[in-house]
């Protein structure tokens, strides 16, 4: 049992019940126990100061990759869920993408122990759509469920065969969770290692038409409309995309979506000079896609933000591009790159941010927390929304280095990240 | 470090005045090999390796008579041989042959960037001799350098490259280079060989072929990789001759005499001919000429020598 934790003087943003006044915080024995106004915290309690500070539910990333089982020379979910705490996240969810697939009950359960035992962020597995990631057969997702997954993805890879898709989404309804599918046409995205525009006809680089992604966007939206089920499409990176998601909105479909830090922020000319940290999939696209994004994340068309985050090893993006395998990190530096593009250019409020990176990925998702409300989880993210500082590879916690971001200056870092009660991260000491 | 800095890995971003340089250095040696004895002194002691990750077989000897009548050492590693095969990466295997003390890397590679990615990592001087689909800036070059030769100034002139542009590293050179001396630009070919994004690299597009021969003072023919047939690119390679390919009949209603160039290797009656390339028109051959030449003025400027020493190398052989 920890001592009982005491915020004062921050600046409370809870959009789940309008919140946005300075007060304190009082959480008790894992739960909020208090919020707002002065509180007298009892004997023995551990005060935390927080004036200038934004005091927030925890946040939520519910697309990473911790690439365990298999890969855990490039991550661990320990050093995911410690780069996660280090970014101010309380909780995330693990794509299925390892090896062995996460497409089982063992290996859910696996992934969510390794979580509770790390003791940093909240470690929420995906179970695979299907067996293999293979998309012919679907996976178990009633022992996945029991075992601790939140949803299912075959994530990196689409689920071509429409009809497994839609079964998919049919047969998820039992069990309330939301399918979330990578939209990609593989024949049209085949080979291409980056947007198709100018940049790539002017370096050489086999292109990725919007359209490979919108054509799989529709289909999803048109899916979920036949069955009724939840889609959630991943890290959206065109404008038609968000269009169309808007279309299936105002349809009425059960359709709800993401967008990544790094396609708020960066354009395919990034990519210029070859940089591998600036490759992933779906691949950076043009300043219109951006300020669509933007606004699709602002008018509410794009639900929430997520990092996508993938660590690399270092050799493994030390090569030819159309080599270089796809991702970047990016649980240690979203929340700087969200603050920097979207709260000081006028995009978001801070509440919306808040809203959008804490609020509506536990509500999307069916997870506890993103709220501060009496008698919820005492999962808390405290940062400083002014605070400049210069992205350092190096000192990430995560093991992964591959940013597009590193040597840059952002504004607002978390100071103070807090699961379960427990202060899990001080950026102060 | 030279009028060109370390490395040459494109055109793109080369100026007006660096390009001319280059061809004016070019030009007087063409005649080091016209001589009986075809070497000058320029490089001696320099070591310089011909790193070929892809089949080549003009462009590689062309460079390495380009190293040896500069009197260059030189060591060809190609891929079948080297120890890329052996799941070494391009970085060790560039760092592997720097340790041993070299000069330059002349590198052609099937990845876009690569010679970009070497040059940054390696204190080597690095020259592209062709990437992916990205660059090839000696062959553009040996092009401008044979175009001039035939139109003189290429300020105005118009230029139709023709065919697979959206595979061709040699368009992408030739586009720049074309660009940056005044010439108008153009490309020809089905749309489904054209980047999508062409226009925005400045060129206009002629879907027919007969429309860019009506327009065009010179015509730059690209070779038809025999794979994008089964790729699905085209239907056939009789159908690309008969809508696409540069024949005498179609030549014959051009308004004026057109310089015909192909960067080789041809595919007779694909793309080209064979009494297009054969003809009077044609300039192929004095493009293999000139690209030993351009190949010497690039070595020759990047080991750092002024651009007006090029005739005084010239004078030595004499």
């Amino acid at each position: 049992m920890t001592a009982p934790l005491l915020l004062t003087g921050g600046r409370l943003v809870d959009p789940s019940q309008g919140l946005d006044a300075v007060g304190d915080l009082l959480l008790i024995d894992g739960k909020v126990a208090a919020i707002g106004g002065a509180i007298a915290g009892p004997d023995g309690a551990r005060r935390i100061d927080c004036a200038g500070q934004v005091v927030a539910p925890g946040l939520i990333d519910v697309h990473v990759h911790l690439r365990e089982p298999g890969r855990e020379d490039v991550e661990t979910v320990a050093t995911g869920a410690h780069a996660a705490v280090a970014g101010g996240f309380t909780a995330v969810a693990a794509m299925p993408n390892t090896r062995p697939v996460t497409d089982n009950q063992a290996t859910v359960g696996f992934v969510k122990r390794q979580g509770e035992a790390a003791g940093f962020a909240r470690v929420y597995p995906y179970g695979a759509i299907t067996v293999g990631q293979m998309g012919e057969t679907l996976a178990e997702f009633g022992e996945m469920v029991a075992a601790g997954a939140v949803a299912v993805s075959d994530d990196g890879k689409p689920v071509e065969n429409a009809h497994i898709l839609r079964t998919a989404l049919e047969y998820a309804q039992t069990f309330g969770i939301p399918v979330v599918e990578h939209c990609e046409v593989m024949a049209l995205a085949h080979g291409g290692a980056m947007h198709e525009g100018t940049v790539s006809a002017r370096l050489g680089l086999k292109g990725i038409p919007a359209e490979a992604e919108e054509i799989d966007v529709i289909r999803c939206i048109l899916l979920a409309k036949l069955t009724g089920g939840h889609i959630h499409l991943c890290h959206l990176s065109t404008k038609g995309s968000v269009d169309l998601v808007r279309w299936g909105k105002d349809q009425g479909v059960r359709v709800t979506a993401e967008v990544c830090s790094h396609h708020i922020s960066l354009t395919h000319e990034a990519v210029e000079g070859y940089n591998t940290n600036a490759k992933m999939n779906p691949p950076l696209r043009t300043a219109r896609d951006v300020e669509a994004l933007q606004q699709g994340l602002k008018d509410g068309t794009i639900d929430l933000l997520v990092t996508d985050h993938a660590p690399h090893h270092y050799d493994e993006k030390e090569r030819e591009f159309a080599d270089a395998p796809n991702g970047i990190v990016g649980l240690e530096t979203a929340l700087g790159v969200n603050v920097t593009w979207l709260v000081d250019r006028g995009i978001l409020t801070i509440p919306q941010l808040v809203d959008r990176m804490s609020c509506l990925p536990a509500k999307v998702f069916h997870l506890p927390g993103g709220t501060l409300a009496t008698g919820s989880i005492s999962d808390v993210t405290v940062f400083d929304p002014t605070r400049a500082w210069v992205v350092d590879p190096a000192a990430f916690k995560s093991k992964g280095r591959n940013t597009p971001y590193g040597g840059q200056t952002l504004r607002g870092r978390a100071t103070c990240t807090i699961v379960g009660g427990r202060v899990v991260h001080s950026l102060d000491g | 470090m030279s009028l060109l800095g370390k490395d040459l890995i494109g055109i793109e971003g080369l100026t007006r005045e660096q390009i001319t340089t280059i061809l004016d250095v070019a030009d007087p040696l063409k005649a080091i090999s016209e001589r009986a004895i075809k070497k000058v002194p320029t490089l001696r002691g320099m070591t310089v390796v011909n790193l070929f990750f892809e089949a080549s077989t003009r462009t590689r000897i062309s460079f390495e008579f380009a190293e040896k009548r500069m009197s260059a050492d030189t060591v060809n590693v190609a891929t079948a041989v080297s120890s890329v095969s052996k799941g070494e990466t391009l970085v060790d295997t560039a760092r592997n042959l720097e340790a041993m003390k070299i000069d330059m890397v002349v590198i052609r590679h099937p990845a876009s960037g690569a010679p970009r990615f070497l040059a940054d990592r390696i204190e080597s001087n690095v020259i592209n001799a062709g990437d992916g689909t990205h660059e090839h800036p000696t062959q553009g070059l040996l092009d401008l350098l044979t175009l001039r030769s035939h139109l003189g100034s290429l300020e105005g002139k118009r230029i139709c490259i023709c065919g697979d542009v959206l595979h061709s590293r040699v368009a992408r050179s030739n586009i720049w280079g074309l660009k940056a001396l005044g010439a108008q630009v153009a490309v020809c070919g089905p749309r489904s060989l054209l980047p999508g994004a062409i226009t925005d690299l400045g060129v206009e597009v002629f879907g027919r072929i007969e429309e860019a021969i009506q327009w065009a003072d010179a015509l730059n023919v690209l070779r038809l990789q025999l794979e994008r047939m089964e790729r699905g690119y085209i239907p056939s390679l009789r159908e690309y001759n008969r809508v696409f390919g540069l024949t005498r009949a179609r030549l014959e209603r051009a308004p004026k005499d057109l310089v015909i160039l192909h960067p080789g290797p041809m595919n007779r009656g694909v793309e080209i001919d064979s009494d297009v390339a054969d003809g009077p028109h044609s300039v192929i051959l004095e493009q293999v000429t000139n690209g030993v030449a351009v190949r010497m003025a690039v070595l020759y400027l990047l080991a750092g020598n002024a651009p007006a020493l090029a005739d005084a190398a010239k004078a030595e052989s004499a």
